[in-house]
């Protein structure tokens, strides 16, 4: 490669590496801000401040759903720590137990109190018949 | 001895096909293969995946948008990795062809990211109950959609050609940082999407008979946007080259 060739090159390198690090500061300084949801541990470990709202995610535990009329009561596990949330409206199709969710809305002291479920799906596709 | 073959093969090939008019000449051959095969490929992949793959034992019916959303998606962000790299060769090399390639990939990578969007709030709609939050991914993807178009109005708001290719080349090239960030967006952090399916390392999670067409649909419109990239790439060498004398020949 010629000399003023490689120059460009090692500009470029250059460039690219330092703004590349810059990002990737501001992506570890912004840290866990950028996650979607807090996990159920993280929920109890850190005492978020009352009266905000929170989205909890992790898996509904198996057994726990109670359904009265259009309420549903259901727990979030992540197999270390729970929250109980209560949710008045119409679930996602996907939304099953031990399957994934993720609950927006308040705490109290009877758990979490919703007032928007999503479900989340894994990245395994297969067909019905090979469950097993 | 070698390096001086080597040298002159390089110059030979590079001066041949980097000059736009060899290239549009061969690109002009070539187009309607690419075409017509990719496109077979794709209505096969579509119908086989729509028509003929089993029900996904979670999502049933509503998996099979896999066959728009995963192609576009792998598209969008493949795309910006050859527009990075034929930026690069044009700044380190100053291959007139390699910057008016990078200025073409653009519209047709927004199109594609705006294809992966839609189809993903689509996908979201039935599944996860939502058709937009702001986890990782998709705001990671909305970023690209945006960069894209960033990188087409800065262009345009040149007259200058050269100007306007260095400046686009070097934010190219720094906005790469995104493509990683993206495809790590799902495992970095927690998100409503679902960590990826298919990668290097393990097997796909993805029952084979749903895989094959999935492959083939990601072929198939791996191809479809290429002839998409030709024809705009035609359009910035009309832009550019107008007034020379061969491309006057084809007006």
């Amino acid at each position: 490669m010629k000399q003023h060739r490689k120059k460009r090159l090692l500009n470029i390198l250059l460039i690219s590496s330092l703004s590349g690090a810059g990002v990737l500061m501001v992506l570890y300084a912004l840290n866990t801000n950028l996650d979607y949801f807090f996990t159920p541990s993280e929920i109890i470990s850190k005492e978020l401040p009352k009266n905000k709202r929170v989205k909890v995610g992790g898996m509904v535990l198996e057994g726990s759903v109670e359904r009265d009329s259009s309420n549903i009561k259901f727990v979030i596990t992540d197999y270390q720590e729970s929250i109980s949330v209560q949710y008045a409206g119409i679930v996602p199709d996907l939304f099953k137990e031990g399957s994934g969710v993720v609950a927006l809305g308040y705490i109290d002291k009877n758990g979490l109190k919703a007032e928007k479920i999503l479900a989340k799906h894994d990245e395994n596709y297969m067909p019905p018949a090979l469950k097993d | 001895m070698l390096r001086e073959i080597i040298n002159t093969v390089i110059k030979k090939f590079i001066h041949q096909f980097a000059s736009p008019k060899t290239y549009f000449l061969q690109v002009k051959r070539l187009y309607p293969w690419v075409f017509y095969i990719s496109i077979a490929i794709y209505v096969v992949a579509i119908t086989w995946g729509l028509l003929f793959t089993p029900k996904d034992f979670v999502q049933g019916n509503s998996y099979r948008i896999i066959y728009f959303h995963v192609p576009a998606s792998f598209i969008a962000q493949s795309l910006y990795a050859a527009m990075a790299f034929s930026s690069a060769v044009y700044l380190i090399w100053k291959v007139k062809l390699a910057a008016y390639l990078s200025r073409s990939i653009a519209p047709v990578g927004a199109t594609v990211t705006l294809i992966a969007l839609i189809s993903g709030s689509i996908w979201g709609i039935p599944t996860w109950g939502t058709w937009w939050e702001w986890d990782a991914r998709i705001t990671s993807t909305l970023i690209l959609f945006i960069m894209y178009l960033g990188l087409i109005s800065l262009h345009n708001s040149f007259n200058n050609f050269e100007k306007a290719d260095k400046l686009f080349s070097y934010l190219a090239i720094i906005g790469f940082i995104q493509i990683p960030i993206i495809k790590k967006s799902v495992d970095w952090w927690s998100s409503l999407h679902q960590p990826a399916s298919i990668t290097i390392s393990d097997k796909p999670s993805i029952d084979p008979v749903m895989l094959y067409p999935l492959f083939l649909s990601i072929i198939g419109f791996s191809g479809l946007v290429a002839c998409l990239v030709i024809l705009s790439s035609k359009v910035q060498i009309y832009k550019r080259e107008k007034n020379k004398n061969w491309i006057k020949d084809y007006v």
